[in-house]
């Protein structure tokens, strides 16, 4: 047993730093250091020059295009770019969309999708929720109805991240009505210029546009753009959504955020101390970076099992519930680090649409926004009550 | 990076989970804790087992094991709640092996090893709570050899120990980080009265009023006056392994409380089917996941040649440690109703271990504080750095 990197993985490591620093353009690196809402060009741009070097879909194997990377590279590639204060790489094509095209779409759809995913020249994005089905994704109630070699698909999807950004979406569509809602569901690749939808925004609390409503009028898709079996489409999305929990531990993004909210501290004063000084605020920051440690050590160590060939299952819905709360947490922190100057709604400089000057100082911008922001975690990808269920049911047999 | 087990640590693991299945039911444990909390033959097998031996080098006798394998046994012994006091014999042989001379080495760890001694370390005094620099017991230099005043108090095994590794002042003030001895004590030594009791877990421990205690000058132990980052190393060691063990008591609650929660029938159906307790029952496993993640990286960060980093990196395992065994204790005792407050169910008695885990070496508090004067000194040593936000992009 050994924590430390091999020297094959400090070569990898130093590789990725090289790379990242001779490619990541500044402007967006100091967007991310802001904590600004990027726009699709900021993502974009990144996606593309890293699709160029082959490592947007990093995840992926070789034989699908991908580098692939050992998990423990995943890992080093992951907290490096957070650490460098690179954009967060958006997963709908390369960590949902591709992964359940290349295992369970046909030979042309693999053509077809796969190239634009890796490239990233294709923004994707993910139909599943629906105004009545949120955590119960399953009684989901948007229909797709046989037409020959088409479906007309009709209904609503809610709370789709950047459909106004998407040129695909993979979206779950009542194919049939049976006995279990888990079946009848069919999983099709729709192109948003399809006549017939229509994107609505939906305005979150901080005043960002991330979300959406998606409306389906009509709408002809053709039966070569479904995933696999009709009426099996809760399997795909079943395996995608286990995917979506180990990301969701997210640990390079949440030790930058805590080196963040460190250097809030230290550069705020509380009459002549540090705020880092303090003892209260030290306490409350000390006990939530032991539970980063913890956590980080438990996703190292599901990385390890998957290393060895065992299935993450269960034990992500944990990485999930903590990995959320702890991420919360420390936006909390970084939120209080800033006092007053957590007042001032600041929407331009958040969207990095404005060049005036902020008003109190720039690290207060965007604290209260992320922490309200943050608000979100528990609650997307599940929401970590549903994730509590799945434990109990799952790993405990309760 | 790597973190399975290796193929010698799966098979340690598994001769320790026979002991504690064959050898330390429950009922086992009882009678032991009846009988004063020591079984001469149990220690015997901790000798042949070679777990007396696991930390130390090969050329001192030992099997030159890791922290990880050590916590590998530790997490055996709070499984089965093991009473009698190894982790104060292998940390006070850690002493004698990071400061010993060969005859020292010789005289005290080779029988350690061996299964024919048992130590305690005495660093603890009635006003030092868990600084460990705060020492007022001194040893003064005489012309043949040593006097040592003072007292000590809760030295874990010292109920039945043999001999005590007592620290000393033997120059500077109450809490300066120089001065402080390693003293090798038999627990006969005249002078020495040893006030010898239980611990709320079962455990044994003692007491020591030293009143001129005499002693040859082979019983300084290592450098006079250097004692205090072998002695912190030791400490840090000690909790890396009681964090193990806790992880091995709160997998035993979970393991009791969901088998509970499946049996335990009320108003029709089993407890577990309320999603009120399976989310309870859910947030316990999750603490046990946390916990065995904090005593991994407590036991690998003992590797670490920065004492400062290894200090930090065994303080944030504590703090976990300290927060999760608290959760779970309790409510693995309130999960079981009134049985969880009972002497007869072990539910009580691995709450009781968890709980003195969790208040030893440093409770969560003591742990935050010495990692912010840790993090300050860092600071203060760091050139400035710039604000953060946009003025630094």
């Amino acid at each position: 047993m050994e924590l430390k990197l091999s020297p094959a993985e400090q070569a990898f490591a130093a590789d990725v730093r090289t790379f990242i620093r001779d490619n990541l353009p500044p402007d967006i690196a100091g967007r991310v250091r802001r904590g600004e809402h990027l726009g699709k060009d900021d993502h974009m741009r990144w996606q593309q020059i890293l699709g160029r070097h082959g490592w947007h879909a990093f995840t992926w194997p070789q034989e699908h295009g991908g580098p692939g990377w050992s998990v423990v590279q995943r890992y080093l590639f992951e907290v490096i770019s957070a650490e460098m204060d690179c954009p967060i790489i958006q997963p709908f094509g390369p960590r949902m969309a591709g992964p359940v095209i290349y295992t369970f779409g046909t030979p042309e759809q693999k053509e077809r999708f796969l190239p634009g995913i890796r490239q990233s020249t294709v923004w994707w994005c993910q139909g599943y929720s629906e105004p009545q089905s949120g955590s119960d994704l399953a009684s989901l109630a948007t229909r797709a109805d046989d037409a020959g070699d088409h479906y007309v698909v009709n209904g609503q999807k809610i709370w789709t991240s950047y459909a106004h950004h998407a040129d695909w979406m993979f979206c779950l569509v009542r194919t049939a009505r049976e006995e279990r809602p888990q079946q009848g569901i069919s999983f099709l690749l729709i192109d948003m210029t399809s006549p017939g939808i229509t994107v609505k925004p939906i305005l979150m609390l901080e005043g960002t546009h991330s979300f959406n409503a998606v409306f389906f009028d009509n709408v002809r898709v053709p039966k070569n753009n479904r995933i696999g079996e009709e009426g099996r489409g809760w399997t795909y999305a079943k395996f995608l959504l286990e995917h979506e929990r180990v990301d969701n531990a997210a640990i390079g993004v949440t030790k930058q955020a805590l080196s963040q909210v460190k250097a809030i501290a230290a550069a705020e004063r509380d009459g002549d101390t540090p705020l880092i000084d303090d003892p209260l605020f030290q306490a409350k920051l000390i006990a939530v970076e032991a539970q980063l440690m913890s956590l980080e050590m438990a996703a190292l160590r599901v990385l390890s099992q998957v290393a060895s060939g065992a299935s993450p299952g269960p034990v992500s819905s944990l990485l999930k519930i903590r990995g959320t709360e702890v991420a919360q947490r420390i936006s909390e922190l970084g939120m209080e680090a800033t006092a007053y100057y957590a007042l001032p709604y600041q929407p331009g400089l958040i969207a990095g649409q404005s060049n005036e000057e902020p008003i109190g100082p720039d690290y207060a911008v965007t604290a209260a926004n992320n922490y309200f922001w943050r608000r979100c975690m528990s609650i997307y990808g599940g929401s970590n009550e549903i994730q509590r269920n799945i434990i109990a049911k799952a790993m405990l047999g309760l | 990076m790597d973190l399975e087990y290796s193929t010698e640590q799966s098979l340690l693991r598994d001769s320790v989970e026979r002991f504690v299945r064959d050898d330390y039911a429950f009922q086992a444990r009882q009678k032991i804790l009846a009988n004063g909390g020591f079984s001469a033959p149990h220690w015997t097998t901790f000798a042949e087992l070679g777990w007396l031996g696991i930390p130390f080098a090969e050329e001192d006798g030992g099997f030159g094991g890791s922290a990880v394998d050590l916590a590998v046994i530790m997490e055996g012994v709070g499984r089965g709640l093991v009473l009698e006091p190894f982790l104060p014999t292998i940390m006070a042989g850690g002493l004698i092996a990071a400061a010993a001379s060969s005859a020292q080495k010789q005289a005290w760890l080779t029988p350690l090893i061996a299964g024919e001694c048992k130590l305690a370390v005495a660093f603890a005094e009635p006003q030092s709570r868990y600084d460990l620099a705060d020492c007022t017991t001194r040893a003064a230099a005489t012309g043949a050899g040593w006097r040592l005043e003072g007292r000590k108090c809760v030295v874990v095994g010292g109920k039945i120990a043999d001999a005590f590794i007592v620290v000393a002042r033997t120059s500077g003030d109450r809490r300066d980080r120089t001065g402080l001895s390693l003293f090798l004590v038999p627990a006969d030594a005249d002078g020495l009265t040893v006030r010898r009791y239980d611990t709320n877990d079962g455990q044994g421990a003692a007491d020591l009023e030293l009143a001129g205690v005499a002693l040859g000058p082979d019983a300084l132990l290592g450098p006079d006056g250097a004692a205090l980052d072998p002695l912190e190393r030791a400490v840090d060691g000690a909790t890396a392994a009681v964090a193990a063990e806790a992880v091995g008591a709160m997998a035993a609650l979970c393991d009791a409380t969901l088998a509970y929660l499946k049996v335990r029938k009320q108003f029709g159906k089993p407890l577990g089917s309320n999603q009120a307790l399976q989310h309870r029952m859910v947030d316990m496993v999750i603490a046990l996941e946390e916990a065995r993640s904090a005593a991994l990286a407590a036991s690998l960060s003992m590797t670490e040649d920065d004492a400062a980093a290894r200090s930090r990196a065994i303080s944030l395992a504590k703090i976990e440690i300290g927060r999760t065994a608290t959760k779970v204790g309790q409510e693995a005792v309130q999960l079981h109703g009134a049985m969880g407050v009972t002497d007869e169910l072990d539910v009580g008695h691995y709450f009781k271990r968890l709980t003195i885990i969790a208040t030893s070496f440093g409770n969560a508090d003591w742990h935050i504080r010495r990692v912010a004067a840790l993090d300050a000194a860092t600071r203060r040593s760091a050139p400035e750095q710039p604000a953060p936000g946009r003025t630094a992009a």
